[in-house]
């Protein structure tokens, strides 16, 4: 035993075999299945189509916001980046218009400068005093550089237009970034020198080092041609190409998206993309970048997506189990409901049929009553004949002595016996319409079963003048019936057509074997007939032209079940003020029923 | 005391005014209303005993056509509705004139009769 067949509700395998007025006004499974489906699509759609439609809002909210915390990160660390910078390039400048070039040129000067210099900032690892020439004048630190050339040195060309030089990152002393700051002092006499440093940025990393930057995304500076200036978490050391394109130029803080990093085809040693996290490689990525001001530098930050978008990530699954829970709620709640109104409904439906069959007995027990007491009445006639003649007899016996011995008693009592019979044949009529109700397949002579009928119908025609003909023809032969049934159909048409005629009006029944070898039984009389627009509707239950004149409108919808039970069919044509004729199609034998 | 029976059960009628004629009471019958008619054109009865369902003329139409010719003529109606109910609706239909309901108790009837001439000697 499954959980669902003790769950099943009583409709589910309520199988209707029954046709006709006891025929279930629904499929209930069927019915079941498209108020469950139909309510579930107007409670759900909507539902769904609203949080996907939040989902989606909520979605572009939380990346805007991981972009706009991206691009701030980066103009914050841009700022700090170029205040860094800018410090040294100012003590440079500093120093180079303080001192005269006679004055860097003394070596010991120059050392103190470079000492004083270290204790307010520590990061310069040397100092040099070079002359228009391109010859290093002096210079003071761990290199031995006193002669230097560097006239032939594009970093010495470029100085010379703007008057001030940042190198690119390179290794130097103990193996440590550098990187070379120059600034340039004119002369009145249009000569000039130049004041070089190399410092150690060391510091400028720890700003984009994974602690400062940890939660947001890997921070590193390029030079313009795509090479590392600080090391990068995802990208390799200091020096190593970057796997990107270098970012076009913009004054302000420029964010992109990136599909992923396409790693190179060729598998190298040194193929600057073998080393990226599968995560990162994969993307999507957000690249956010910004140019340092008046240096060579560009900073970068290169987030995944994931990661900026990790709080969205909780938000998301709330808003799908808040979805789901809710789902699971209204489809319980739906089918509950929908179970309890369609078992309501069948409730119902089953109530219906029973008060059908209902009303059809008391029918049935009503026109057994009214036969009942039409006999009653019959007999009621010999009955008084009996009494009369008993009670001459009686007389006779008490008043006139003479007739005891006469022959006229014995005519008497034959009268007595003849009366006697025709009350008892009234009493086996009586009983045999009683008996109807146990179906019983008989042969019935047609003739005589319509005059059977229109004997319980008593003296009505006789007293209104309704002339009868029955016309069988002669090669009907018995047929095979329940006989009560018959009765009653024919009982219940005739009646009707009593109704329907005037008195001196004109009843014909006539009974023949049509082609299909089916007796039709046709009724017709010359009454008051029936409106076309009442013709369709006669043998529906409950329909009735009596009003409140005790017709309850069952009578010709009962007629015709019983015509179905017999096997046959019955219609009716009808012309208003002319008559109207039943026929009945019967079988000549009736299928037998089960039960 | 003359007594005109009509009914449409010859059987009835003729037993019926047997038994009366039994008792002194010279009694004519009828099976219809059109022979009783014809039967009181002949001759004067002083009571009627009519059926009140009858073919072609019922009791009560033909009680109408007796009294247009003999306003003084008393009237009995048997009926063969046994029911409470129709003996009370007959016994309106019918006026102050008797009525009885079939089979008809000899006594009553006799009873009734006896009664309709003592009225009608008043």
């Amino acid at each position: 035993m499954s959980i669902f067949s003790k769950m099943k509700p009583a409709f589910w395998e309520d199988d209707d075999s029954s046709s006709g007025l006891y025929k279930q006004l629904f499929n209930y499974p069927r019915l079941w299945k498209q108020a469950t489906l139909i309510s579930m699509a107007i409670v759900l759609l909507p539902l769904v189509l609203l949080t996907l439609y939040e989902y989606r809002v909520t979605q572009q909210s939380f990346e805007a916001e991981a972009l706009a915390r991206a691009t701030r990160f980066v103009s914050k660390t841009r700022r700090t980046e170029s205040f860094l910078l800018s410090k040294k390039r100012f003590a440079l400048e500093f120093i180079i218009h303080d001192n005269s070039f006679e004055q860097l040129l003394q070596p010991q000067r120059l050392a103190t400068l470079l000492e004083n210099l270290n204790r307010g900032l520590g990061v310069f690892v040397d100092l040099g005093v070079i002359d228009a020439t391109g010859r290093q004048r002096a210079y003071s630190g761990p290199y031995h550089l006193d002669d230097a050339d560097y006239s032939g040195q594009d970093w010495f060309k470029e100085i010379q237009h703007r008057g001030i030089f940042i190198s690119d990152v390179f290794m130097g002393f103990r193996h440590l970034p550098h990187i070379v700051i120059a600034v340039k002092k004119t002369l009145p006499d249009k000569s000039f020198y130049v004041l070089r440093t190399s410092v150690n940025i060391e510091r400028i990393s720890e700003i984009l080092s994974y602690e400062q930057t940890g939660e947001v995304g890997d921070a590193f500076l390029v030079n313009h041609s795509g090479v590392l200036q600080t090391p990068s978490r995802y990208f390799g050391d200091i020096l190593e190409s970057v796997p990107l394109d270098v970012p076009e130029f913009s004054d302000h803080t420029e964010v992109y998206q990136l599909n992923g990093i396409q790693r190179s085809a060729s598998i190298s040693a040194n193929d600057p993309t073998k080393d990226i996290p599968e995560d990162v490689a994969k993307g999507p990525l957000v690249v956010s970048y910004a140019y340092v001001e008046s240096s060579p530098f560009i900073l970068m930050l290169v987030s995944p997506k994931e990661q900026l978008m990790m709080q969205w990530e909780q938000t998301r699954i709330k808003v799908i189990i808040f979805l789901a829970c809710t789902v699971a709620i209204i489809l319980l709640v739906l089918l509950c409901v929908v179970t309890y109104l369609v078992n309501a409904i069948h409730t119902a439906d089953q109530k219906r049929v029973m008060v059908l069959h209902d009303i059809e007995y008391s029918e049935k027990m009503a026109s057994i009553g009214r036969l009942a007491a039409g006999i009653a009445h019959e007999i009621n006639n010999p009955l008084a004949i009996i009494n009369e003649k008993a009670g001459l007899i009686q007389d006779l016996f008490l008043i006139k002595e003479q007739y005891k011995q006469d022959t006229k008693l014995l005519s008497l009592i034959t009268s007595i016996v003849s009366s006697v019979e025709r009350c008892s044949t009234i009493t086996r009529r009586l009983l045999s319409f009683a008996r109807q109700s146990d179906a019983s397949i008989t042969r019935i002579n047609v003739y005589k079963i319509i005059s059977e009928v229109l004997s319980f119908l008593g003296k009505e025609p006789e007293y209104r003048s309704i002339s009868i003909t029955i016309d069988v023809a002669e090669d009907i032969e018995d047929i095979v019936s329940d006989k009560g049934k018959l009765q009653q159909v024919l009982l219940n048409i005739i009646k009707n057509a009593f109704a329907a005629v005037e008195d001196e009006g004109h009843l014909a029944i006539t009974a023949r074997k049509n082609a299909d070898n089916l007796i039709e039984l046709s009724i017709q009389d010359d009454g008051c007939g029936i409106p076309q627009k009442d013709l369709a509707k006669i043998f529906e239950p409950f329909f009735t032209t009596k009003g409140g004149r005790g017709g309850t409108g069952l009578g010709l919808s009962i007629t015709y079940s019983l015509v179905a039970e017999l096997g046959g069919t019955i219609r009716v044509t009808s012309e208003k003020d002319k008559g109207t004729c039943f026929i009945i199609t019967l079988p000549l034998t009736m299928a037998a029923q089960k039960g | 005391m003359k007594v005109l029976l009509v009914d449409d059960e010859e059987e009835l009628v003729v037993t019926l005014a047997e038994r009366l004629s039994l008792r002194d009471i010279d009694t004519k019958w009828a099976l219809n209303g059109e022979d009783a008619l014809r039967l009181a054109e002949a001759e004067h009865f002083d009571l009627a005993i009519l059926d009140m369902k009858m073919p072609k003329m019922n009791g009560l139409q033909l009680k109408a056509e007796l009294q247009k010719k003999w306003p003084n003529m008393h009237f009995i109606f048997l009926t063969g509705h046994g029911s409470e109910e129709d003996f009370e609706a007959g016994a309106s239909a019918a006026g102050e004139d008797y009525y009885l309901i079939k089979p008809v108790n000899i006594q009553k009837l006799i009873a009734k009769i006896h009664a309709s001439f003592d009225a009608a000697e008043k």
